[in-house]
């Protein structure tokens, strides 16, 4: 229950977010309830919000989503599923449920598959009923700016960026990429300039030795 | 199709089957340490490439006004170790306030 509501928030905060980008409340609530991971879905809304085409919105919404295959990748010999559960487990790979799965390993298989399942499970519900909370309630204030909702998308991507700047290498990626984005955005199509910078991590992951 | 439906429908089918691959696909093929490091790389840049986009641009132009005053409100809360919702009601706030003077 812990995690509720910060998950709440930030899903009322993409429900909102997704209306204001031009997305319907069933588009909104599709999202969340058949992609199901927070950052590749404030990706595709804010890149279709700004202007962007369809092939940009999918191309960096699936590679924020690629990571999720990797924690997959590393929960299959855990939770070691088979058919529709392990349908049902994969959509709830993300973030939360792998990181909680993985704090718990110290105290055991059961420990750690349970995490998985509970934290997924919870995420889950309360990521969709605060998602279509946010969205219902979007429609009903009307200009965006004045409620503050179009600074909460960035701050919402600041949010998720900001743990993982561990070290300079992380620092001095982060701010080629906000400036090479910034550089592009007048002279590419929307959309372009945020897939762009993707180059930038290739190059730095190739070339630095941890 | 519009647009706004190619956008909803292809990202969650793509997104789910990168969660499905990573259950099906032997681990050795990904369990290498450039990929590993790119992939711990690749969300930093295109979140931060994010916030810049969002928080600094309209319509294909680079602009500052009130979102850049929530952002920084943001980035100080967060410095103080704020957590998700204290962080995101403090930046809107901010910019609200200052869109609304």
């Amino acid at each position: 229950m812990a995690v509720a509501i910060p998950v709440g928030t930030y899903g009322a905060a993409f429900g909102a977010a997704s209306i204001a980008a031009g997305f319907s409340i069933l588009q909104t609530c599709l999202l969340s309830l058949l992609l199901f991971s927070g950052a590749s879905q404030f990706a595709v809304v804010g890149v279709m919000g700004s202007g962007g085409s369809a092939l940009s919105a999918i191309a960096t919404g699936s590679l924020l989503g690629f990571r999720n295959g990797l924690y997959g990748l590393k929960m299959a010999p855990l939770l070691k599923l088979k058919g529709f559960k392990r349908v049902i487990g994969a959509q709830l790979t993300i973030d939360e449920s792998t990181g909680v799965s993985i704090s718990q390993e110290g105290r055991g298989d059961d420990a750690a598959r349970y995490g998985f399942w509970a934290t997924g499970i919870g995420v889950y519900f309360f990521w969709n009923l605060f998602t279509l909370l946010g969205a219902l309630g979007a429609g009903a204030i009307g200009d965006p700016a004045a409620w503050g909702l179009d600074a909460v998308v960035p701050a919402a991507f600041l949010g998720l960026l900001w743990p993982r700047l561990t070290d300079n290498k992380t620092r001095i990626l982060a701010i080629s990429a906000a400036l090479l984005a910034l550089l592009l955005v007048p002279i590419v199509p929307a959309g372009v300039p945020i897939i762009a910078t993707a180059l930038l991590a290739v190059i730095f992951g190739s070339r630095a030795k941890q | 199709m519009s647009q706004l439906w190619i956008a909803t429908l292809l990202s969650s089918l793509i997104c789910f089957l990168l969660k499905y691959l990573g259950y099906r696909i032997p681990e050795s093929l990904l369990n290498r340490p450039v990929i590993q490091r790119i992939n711990s790389l690749i969300p930093i840049a295109l979140l931060s490439s994010l916030v810049a986009v969002q928080g600094l641009t309209i319509e294909q132009q680079v602009v500052i006004d009130h979102r850049l005053v929530g952002l920084l409100v943001a980035a100080i809360a967060l410095s103080f170790k704020a957590n998700f919702p204290i962080m995101m009601l403090l930046a809107a706030a901010s910019s609200a306030a200052v869109y609304n003077l």
